[in-house]
């Protein structure tokens, strides 16, 4: 993946947020230069009069995509190659249209090269749109140069007519791509977020991932008495890691409406037993870390669980790719969701925390969006999905999409995980982009309560009064999500 | 003068402008010229900024758009119930009264080390034997960039048995200590890096005015058989006081800054617990991480209050008749 190899928690994570389409904050000065930019080209064609006469819709082609309209696709290169595309994607594109010329473009700087011809009304027809000089979609979407993805969700899928895209997909994925409420942004990459562990290390000891928090405390106390710490997070950069456990251990007893009123600042919501009873039992794990780790960055810590000192470390599945290098042989990366903590959790132990990321786009404005939808249906069928995971080691939102294939342990884990979740995902947490001030406050309560320096009842009423302070600071833009 | 005639001539010929006036009239020009750049870019870089933040702290200004809204003094109002706010502020009365005195008593001694307790060589006062390289060993903390002493620090506090510190107590069977994570213990930590690299800088000026005082009065008291303790107390001290004075608003200043080695070393910047958290620090992080741009400048505009009060201070209360030498 683009935003992991070799990089940093930090920026995983910001560029994670970004993928996930938490791109609002800077919507308004993207708005503002791209209008700057945009203000010398004509306001002419929309996306109404698409140039290549439109042929006859049918089951096979149920955009009406003309046969030989020429079809061009900007592709980012980066962490994930571009021979998904072209040797994938493409053809299977040109099998459906022979007729169909394509056009590739691979770049690594997609604002630069696209920039200008967006401000020139000559755009492409599908733009892989990622990167660290991705464009705004939310800005683009704002100047009308984005086309409304609804069409593609609501088309039959190429491996089974009888149900649509959206049926194929992991659930919340085209919620990922909503802007204003309406989906604009195809998220292609599947991540999950959970606990990493080492499964060749488990297997050769005989552990099994915990299923609730009382096995995992049992566990704790076994993996302990080897000698090995069983729990650890990094408390100096990384102390995000262990909220998003709080806060998904929290959406499994409550459900995922207890994410959203975290989110829309519902007065009490941090108050709730849910959050309580997660913290409380977050904190009995937090026992079993070495104080020291407070002091030390993701890296440390990280490097300290490829020396097998550290036996489950909470993460997202970018994990494996950025830890390619350090990871030593034999080492088998598997990702457990994280535990239940009631028996009347509204969510089962399989459900797990998973987001699309990495956006592709069509423009409006394109000689032929049609076919840009087409190719993004292709991109979505089976055949599209599976030769996208041999081709760049990553999982796709497509359900399913990479049984059978050879993937490496993590990626292998992350499916099965994902498969045995299906419908049940915890959805993330937007305040982390929207309420910055909000989120810093949790990272230090977080720290406090993973290092017992407070209690969970603390931790929640000191949250709900940052929560609270969020609320009523009038020079904080307040944002609402509903899905 | 070369141009003296030309001047005489011009000026016997017009019958006025007597010739001094000449010359200054010739004379400001030449000197506008040369103080003109310097100012404009002072004005335009340094007051225009100090200026724009009293005004941006006056508004909700989020660093986007180009027109702030105008909301009073809420900013400084809010300021009054922030406590990490108060935090930071209560952290620079702790580096205040303790940096300073710290840095001038270990610079004071070491340079009393270096320069005057060897006694009397040839008429001169001399330092201890090695003392010219233990000059060079002082002074080369100071050559370091505060990035890479941050990051030299990290190594050495770090918390568990792999920390330079916490691995020579594990030598001697002592329990590592958590430098940078106990929140009692935390901001001392980072106080011992700012003497660490402050001290050799601070024997360097005391040196120099060691050196300026004259050999004479040493001599003097020497003979009337004034011992170390004495020459040091009694003679050397009051002598270097505008040293020092000027010594102590550095340092004062500098503990109203130590946001780069917070940053670096602290545990999420500023923790655990805003155990560590310094103004500079916070204004930083509302501006850039929370684009509350008015609400940092009214952060700012506070600790530039706090610092020109600092600083007034220590040079009326410390003022004394000045020694002429």
């Amino acid at each position: 993946m683009s935003n992991s190899a070799g990089t940093p928690g930090e920026i995983t994570r910001r560029q994670m947020l970004r993928r996930i389409g938490l791109t609002a904050l800077v919507a308004g000065p993207g708005a503002g230069l791209l209008s700057a930019c945009a203000t010398g080209g004509s306001p002419a064609a929309t996306s109404s009069a698409a140039p290549s006469a439109a042929a006859a819709t049918s089951a096979a082609n149920p955009f009406g995509v003309a046969a030989n309209a020429p079809l061009e696709v900007v592709i980012f290169k980066g962490g994930l190659g571009d021979s998904y595309a072209t040797e994938v994607h493409e053809p299977l594109y040109k099998k459906a249209f022979p007729q169909a010329e394509i056009k590739h473009v691979a770049t690594q700087q997609i604002a630069q090269t696209l920039q200008p011809r967006f401000a020139g009304g000559d755009v492409p027809d599908m733009i892989a749109n990622s990167g660290t000089d991705l464009m705004d979609n939310a800005a683009l979407q704002q100047e009308g140069q984005l086309l409304e993805l609804a069409e593609l969700w609501d088309a039959p899928s190429i491996d089974d007519p009888s149900k649509k895209v959206r049926d194929m997909v992991a659930p919340g994925t085209v919620e990922s791509g909503l802007i204003t409420g309406k989906p604009y942004v195809m998220n292609y990459v599947f991540s999950a977020y959970g606990l990493w562990y080492d499964s060749a290390l488990f297997e050769k000891e005989g552990w099994t991932p915990p299923k609730t928090m009382e096995e995992f405390k049992t566990l704790c106390e076994t993996i302990k008495a080897k000698g090995i710490t069983p729990f650890a997070y990094a408390g100096s950069n990384a102390s995000y890691y262990a909220y998003w456990m709080i806060l998904i251990s929290a959406a499994k007893i409550e459900g995922n409406q207890l994410l959203l009123d975290i989110d829309n600042l519902v007065d009490g919501a941090w108050q709730r037993d849910s959050v309580k009873q997660s913290a409380a039992a977050w904190a009995e794990i937090g026992k079993y870390m070495d104080k020291s780790f407070e002091g030390l960055i993701h890296t440390e810590v990280q490097t300290r669980q490829n020396q097998g000192k550290i036996a489950l470390y909470p993460s997202g599945s970018w994990l494996e790719n950025e830890q390619k290098s350090q990871t030593p042989e034999g080492f088998k990366y598997a990702l457990t969701p994280t535990p239940s903590v009631t028996a009347a959790d509204k969510l089962p132990f399989e459900a797990i925390r998973a987001a699309a990321g990495e956006g592709y786009i069509v423009p409006s404005k394109a000689k032929n969006p049609k076919g840009g939808l087409e190719y993004l249906r292709i991109m979505l069928s089976k055949e599209g999905a599976r030769g996208f995971t041999e081709k760049s080691g990553n999982i796709t939102v497509v359900t399913g999409a990479a049984d059978g294939l050879e993937l490496s342990p993590g990626n292998a884990s992350l499916s099965a995980a994902q498969t045995a979740a299906g419908q049940n995902i915890v959805t993330y947490n937007s305040f982390e982009g929207w309420y910055k001030e909000l989120e810093t406050e949790l990272r230090k309560q977080t720290n406090a309560l993973m290092f017992g320096r407070i209690s969970a009842e603390e931790f929640c009423e000191k949250m709900q009064k940052a929560a609270d302070k969020t609320k009523a600071d009038s020079s904080i833009t307040k944002q609402n999500r509903t899905v | 003068m070369r141009h003296d005639k030309h001047p005489v001539a011009a000026g016997a010929r017009s019958g006025r402008a007597p010739l001094v006036t000449r010359v200054r009239n010739s004379r400001y020009p030449f000197i506008a010229g040369f103080l003109a750049a310097p100012v404009v870019l002072y004005v335009v870089f340094v007051i225009s900024p100090y200026v724009q933040a009293f005004y941006i702290a006056l508004t909700n200004w989020k660093g986007i758009s180009a027109n702030p809204q105008y909301i009073g003094l809420e900013n400084f109002t809010r300021l009054f119930e922030d406590e990490v706010f108060w935090a930071a502020v209560r952290h620079h009365g702790v580096l205040l009264l303790v940096v300073p005195l710290v840095t001038i008593a270990i610079a004071l001694f070491f340079s009393f080390l270096l320069n005057l307790s060897g006694g009397q060589k040839g008429g001169q006062m001399t330092g201890l034997w090695g003392s010219k390289f233990y000059r060079v060993v002082f002074f080369l903390p100071q050559v370091l960039a505060v990035a890479i002493v941050g990051v030299l620090f990290r190594a050495i506090y770090r918390p568990d048995e792999t920390g330079v510190i916490n691995s020579m107590l594990a030598k001697v069977g002592l329990d590592p200590v958590g430098w940078l994570i106990e929140p009692d213990l935390a901001l001392w930590a980072i106080m011992g890096v700012m003497v660490w690299q402050a001290v050799g800088f601070y024997v360097v000026l005391f040196s120099a005015g060691m050196s300026s005082i004259p050999k004479e009065v040493f001599e003097a008291a020497a003979l009337d058989g004034a011992g170390r303790f004495t020459l040091f107390f009694r003679i050397t001290l009051p002598l270097l006081w505008d040293t020092m004075q000027v010594a102590w608003v550095y340092l004062g200043i500098a503990a109203f800054d130590a946001f780069a080695l917070v940053q670096v070393l602290s545990v999420d910047r500023g923790g655990p617990d805003n155990a560590t958290t310094v103004l500079p620090l916070e204004i930083w992080r509302t501006a850039f991480n929370f684009s509350k741009f008015g609400y940092a400048s009214a952060m700012g505009v506070a600790l530039f209050f706090m610092t020109i009060t600092f600083a007034a201070l220590t040079l009326r209360v410390t003022r004394r008749e000045r020694i002429e030498f």
